[in-house]
């Protein structure tokens, strides 16, 4: 019996050539024992929601730069909903203001994370989060 | 379904088991070969091919997890993103957990799953090293071997043991120098081991995925040592499945002894006594034989 692994989507949506923070959360989060997909640069809302329903994800994690996650963020959590994905973690970071950050987070958004973030701290956060939710899940089954 | 095979959930054969009608229509590719070869790059060309014939194709991309945290970086979509807005392309990434077994068995459960779904090809994806990524292509139907030039001579191919295993050899990034002397290694190795034999001999091709050139010619390749399987592919399968049955009894023995049993007890007293651990294993293992005989249980035949 294999032991069950946090599966992480690491995603840049949008018009954003900047992924040096994406891949070093992605590598962080793998040295914590979690199991990464990264997408790459320049995708769509509707992408992004698609990988996270092939590959079965728990966590779906938005990397911008662009300052259009006011636009992208409710888009991609929009379409991860049209897909039944609403119960999938989602987080977000990048060059973000406060106020925007505090919109986001009501918005269907667990946590997002500015600049400086200590990058364990994120990890801790994920394991946290996600080892409740089973917890729950392992309740109602 | 994919998941639950992957994390060995309990409920996953009672679901195989319904769904097991449908399995064995697609046919199954196993690409493999060193890191950087363009296994993924070649994948997402070949999808585009089998796309335009008006297929469905299921890809499961395999990638390393680290030995160390035990997560994993899995990275081959990033090559094959212009098949993710198709929705008759199924892409999977799955971290090969530690080479102990598992990863084999969820990698061929999840072939059947992609099957089972309708998928009218099913492509696996590989880093060809060590045993675990050996089983999860040995059981594809065809078996894609990746290189290119400039990652070692022919001599290095044929030591790693890659070749016995290749239905297809394929000679990726074919216009960088070294490429003609490769591709003649391989078809004199190819012929070193099919010579006056009645096997197939493994044809040799070209090409250049990252500039689409002839992709199409691998397909070809294939498709012919699929025709060539054609009359013994229900019993190529069936040695396959028999090596699938052989490995879910010893995980399912390990899990019974070990975990359920209290040999690590008994065997921490044996050692404690001082005797070397083979001496050990031997005794143990005549135990267990001893009770099998008694209970005339065939299982521990195998």
């Amino acid at each position: 019996m294999s032991e069950r692994r946090i599966r992480v989507l690491v995603a840049k949506p949008g018009l954003d050539g900047h992924d040096r923070g994406a891949k070093t959360v992605a590598s962080v989060l793998r040295d914590h024992g979690m199991e990464v997909i990264y997408t790459g640069l320049h995708k769509t809302p509707a992408m992004i929601a698609e990988i996270a329903l092939q590959e079965d994800v728990d966590v779906v994690g938005l990397s911008i730069l662009s300052g259009a996650h006011m636009e992208l963020f409710p888009r991609v959590r929009q379409e991860l909903v049209d897909r039944g994905l609403d119960n999938v973690l989602m987080v977000g970071g990048g060059i973000i203001p406060g106020d925007d950050m505090q919109v986001l987070e009501k918005d269907g958004f667990a946590k997002l994370f500015g600049p400086g973030t200590n990058t364990d701290s994120i990890a801790e956060y994920i394991q946290t989060e996600i080892s409740k939710r089973w917890a729950a899940e392992e309740a109602q089954a | 379904m994919i998941s639950w095979a992957e994390n060995g959930h309990a409920r996953f054969p009672e679901t195989l088991e319904a769904i097991w009608s449908q399995v064995g229509r697609a046919c199954r590719m196993g690409i493999t070969g060193p890191p950087g070869a363009g296994k993924s790059t070649l994948v997402n060309e070949l999808a585009r091919m089998i796309r335009e014939e008006e297929s469905t194709v299921g890809i499961l991309a395999v990638d390393p997890s680290s030995p160390l945290s035990g997560g994993a970086l899995l990275g081959d979509r990033i090559r094959m993103e212009d098949r993710t807005a198709d929705s008759g392309v199924f892409i999977r990434s799955m971290a090969s957990r530690g080479s102990h077994g598992g990863m084999a068995r969820a990698a061929v459960d999840a072939m059947d799953v992609m099957d089972a779904f309708g998928m009218h090809d099913v492509l696996v994806e590989t880093v060809g090293v060590g045993q675990a990524e050996y089983d999860v292509v040995a059981a594809a139907d065809t078996v894609l071997v990746v290189l290119c030039p400039g990652a070692g001579d022919g001599v290095q191919a044929m030591k790693s043991g890659l070749l016995e295993l290749a239905d297809v050899i394929a000679i990726n990034k074919c216009d960088l120098p070294g490429a003609d002397r490769l591709t003649s290694d391989m078809q004199e190795a190819v012929h070193l081991r099919t010579a006056g034999r009645d096997k197939w001999a493994s044809p040799v091709v070209q090409c250049s995925a990252g500039k689409r050139e002839g992709v199409e010619d691998v397909l070809v390749a294939v498709k012919s040592h699929r025709d060539h399987l054609s009359d013994t592919l229900p019993d190529h399968r069936r040695q396959k499945r028999i090596q699938q049955v052989r490995q879910v009894v010893g995980e399912r023995l390990d899990e019974s002894l070990w975990m359920k049993g209290n040999f690590g007890d008994q065997v921490e007293a044996m050692l404690c006594s001082g005797i070397t651990p083979y001496a050990a294993a031997r005794r143990v293992t005549q135990n267990l034989l001893k009770s099998a005989q008694e209970n005339q249980s065939s299982e521990f035949q195998a």
